[in-house]
């Protein structure tokens, strides 16, 4: 059914006299407006030896029409959030009278960005996401006031932030002085939680590709965030996600934004270094 | 008042005459349905794009209705037979009143 959407692999097909490609799913490639090419599936990273081989995008879990509408910018609704992200990059915000355009120039020379985040903040001490990083910006250059955790103005700049960098590399440090946090986020990914005693590992390290009621399991990778979720029609920063599966285990969660959630950015976020980066993207 | 409304057309730029072309329209809009309530329990009144047109040089190519049930964003997608050069004019109608309106010029060739 995905081959609908290429016209040389539907030739290619005819040709070979497939007639049924129903399950392609998880074989399809996921090339963005015929030209941005995201790498979906990948060698796991070093660290990841023993617990997986190969690193999967979620894209790959979902069915033809939602991996469809992110096949192109117009069909991929996370789009209007990117491009809302834009605007308020060239607005001027708070009491200084800039906008992040006045030192940034312009999005594409912050392309690295989304990639590299969790990142260590040497000035700080402390490992930073890029709402983190925002924000310092916020408050400190610009002479405005916080957005909370996930807010729309964080999540549509973080899909601005994110559509630069569509076809790069997840690459994350979890070396040197991200160590530490890295190990913690570690740890929590790896701790069972709530009445349902269900650890992240249960459902995305080994029991990926199964299904969990109606819901395909993916591996849990976060290169795709922030992600327009088509149950509830927005933008779902990475956080809000982790609140939800941590929710689902019926366990009192942590926030976003909170320590805990930031390590657990830092370590998931390391799971899928070498994948593409895709945000915004379409999930369930 | 619904805010952040854009209309949004993606139309071929030229066909061959007598050619069919695919359209796709989106207009960025909230849809409230006037089901729900508010935190202090008052129902939010209800807010969509009740109707939407897409004429071809005068035209009329298609004309939806659109009821509260329909979500966030409205999109379409549809086909025209393209006889000759010419606009295409869509139109989106608010329940408060506001319409909004996009042209899209097609050439032969």
């Amino acid at each position: 059914m995905k081959f609908k959407y290429t016209h040389s692999a539907a030739a290619v097909l005819l040709a070979i006299g497939l007639a049924s490609p129903a399950m392609a799913d998880e074989e399809a490639e996921l090339v963005i407006n015929d030209e941005i090419e995201i790498v979906t599936k990948t060698t796991a990273p070093a660290h990841l030896d023993g617990h997986l081989d190969e690193i999967l995008s979620g894209w790959r879990f979902r069915s033809d029409d939602t991996q469809a509408m992110q096949m192109d910018d117009f069909d991929n609704p996370a789009m209007l959030g990117a491009e809302a992200g834009m605007e308020l990059f060239e607005t001027a915000w708070g009491s200084e009278g800039k906008s992040c355009a006045d030192c940034h120039t312009d999005l594409e020379s912050l392309s690295h960005v989304r990639p590299t985040y969790p990142k260590w903040n040497e000035g700080a001490g402390e490992v930073r996401t890029m709402q983190m990083q925002i924000n310092d910006c916020l408050t400190g250059r610009m002479g405005a006031e916080a957005e909370k955790y996930d807010s729309n103005n964080m999540l549509n700049l973080e899909a601005a932030l994110s559509s630069v960098a569509r076809g790069l590399p997840v690459n994350v440090a979890i070396d040197g002085p991200a160590a530490e946090t890295w190990e913690k986020g570690k740890e929590i990914y790896y701790t069972r939680f709530g009445q349902l005693e269900l650890s992240c590992a249960n459902c995305h390290e080994q029991n990926y590709g199964n299904m969990i009621r109606a819901d395909h399991l993916s591996q849990g990778q976060i290169n795709g965030f922030p992600a327009y979720r088509l149950k509830n029609a927005k933008l779902n920063g990475v956080q809000g996600r982790f609140k939800g599966c941590v929710r689902d285990t019926r366990a009192e969660t942590f926030s976003p934004g909170s320590p805990e959630f930031i390590a657990l950015e830092l370590y998931v976020a390391s799971r899928g270094n070498g994948l593409s980066i895709e945000g915004p993207s379409v999930r369930n | 008042m619904a805010s952040g409304v854009k209309p949004r057309v993606k139309v071929p730029k030229s066909a061959a005459a007598g050619d069919v072309i695919t359209i796709k329209t989106l207009i960025s809009h909230p849809m409230e349905s006037g089901q729900r309530k508010d935190g202090d329990g008052n129902i939010i009144p209800r807010s969509i794009i009740n109707r939407f047109t897409c004429e071809f040089n005068g035209e009329l190519v298609i004309d939806v209705t659109l009821e509260a049930a329909i979500s966030t964003n409205p999109y379409f997608e549809f086909e025209s037979m393209v006889p000759e050069a010419g606009d295409f004019k869509f139109t989106w109608y608010d329940d408060d009143g506001s319409v909004y309106e996009e042209t899209k010029a097609i050439a032969i060739g």
